[in-house]
């Protein structure tokens, strides 16, 4: 690939990012003041001696920090995501879980195409067929090369997506139309609209 | 007081349960929660305005907070619940179109919640 587009693809790609890693993040921020919170309580309860409540306040703050280290955890598979793909590319094969980097380009490349474009909506749902020849789901390929590959692919689908629904959202519109100029005046649908609304 | 609480990440409820639990325990508020603005209108049309409060994030799959924003000031208008968005882009875009679409509040993410119970009037101990 070259530069410049390796380059528009990272600030794409780093738009994205952006946006993901804030949420995991929050829910870090807000688990630990609602932890802060419940072991004031819990040292309350302590102080007047009600042993028992303390303990349930106990497994609240542990199921809580639980939820803290799988949100950590999602922020620096973010980070990593974005460090493999800014990396020079190595021309070696290593083994690698396709499904899981296709999973992760794909939420990276909607939420950069969002953050450059705020009415673009879509709700996506992956059904991710079990990796051929593989071993546990990871084969043996370069993966920041299919990371770029799958990466443009997303970014033509979403491209043609986002065209056909601004387009769709058109059709209403007085003036709008597909037909060449000289054909049609665009009018009819946009009246069609007035009278069934009106 | 009965909140309806609209966002796509599940932890969001856990979040909420966790902020309010003295008021929910007390009986000063009741929760419910959908995970899209599809749920959050199908929970409006069947408990027709249980929920006097609505607090919606913005960025959603599917249909988006401004969309859901639109229906219920659109639908349920006798009397219009109030409702607030709550956003993690800080943007003045989505700000005006919530303000003119007749969002009664904005919040951005990560929500204060001592400022949330201060707009619902509930005591906060600061």
């Amino acid at each position: 690939m070259i530069q410049s587009e390796k380059m528009a693809s990272l600030g794409k790609l780093t738009a994205g990012i952006a946006h993901e890693i804030q949420n995991p993040l929050n829910f870090v921020n807000k688990i630990s003041e609602v932890n802060k919170e419940l072991l004031a309580e819990m040292n309350d309860e302590l102080t007047k001696g009600n042993i028992e409540e303390a303990r349930s306040i106990s497994k609240d703050v542990t199921a809580n920090e639980e939820k803290s280290i799988f949100h950590s955890k999602r922020a620096v598979s973010i980070v990593k995501g974005l460090l493999q793909h800014s990396k020079a590319t190595h021309n070696q094969k290593e083994l690698t879980a396709i499904n899981v980097v296709a999973d992760e380009y794909l939420r990276l490349n909607y939420h950069g195409l969002r953050a450059g474009d705020k009415s673009f909506n879509a709700s996506f749902k992956t059904d991710f067929d079990r990796v051929l020849f593989s071993v546990d789901g990871k084969i043996n390929i370069i993966s920041q090369d299919l990371g770029r590959v799958i990466f443009k692919i997303l970014t033509n689908f979403f491209h043609v997506v986002n065209k056909r629904q601004k387009a769709a959202e058109k059709i209403f519109q007085p003036f709008f139309t597909t037909k060449p100029t000289g054909q049609g005046t665009g009018l009819g649908l946009s009246l069609s609209y007035d009278i069934i609304t009106k | 007081m009965k909140i309806l609480v609209v966002d796509d990440e599940l932890d969001m409820e856990n979040l909420f349960l966790q902020k309010f639990r003295k008021e929910i325990k007390d009986g000063t508020v009741i929760f419910a929660f959908a995970n899209s603005g599809e749920q959050a209108l199908e929970y409006m049309n069947t408990n027709n305005h249980e929920a006097v409060l609505i607090l919606s994030d913005i960025n959603m799959p599917g249909m988006s907070g401004l969309q859901l924003l639109e229906k219920i000031k659109q639908k349920f208008n006798t009397p219009p619940p109030i409702v607030m968005m709550i956003t993690a882009y800080g943007d003045a875009e989505n700000f005006n179109t919530a303000m003119e679409l007749g969002a009664d509040d904005f919040l951005t993410k990560p929500v204060d919640f001592n400022l949330l119970k201060q707009k619902l009037k509930i005591p906060t101990n600061g």
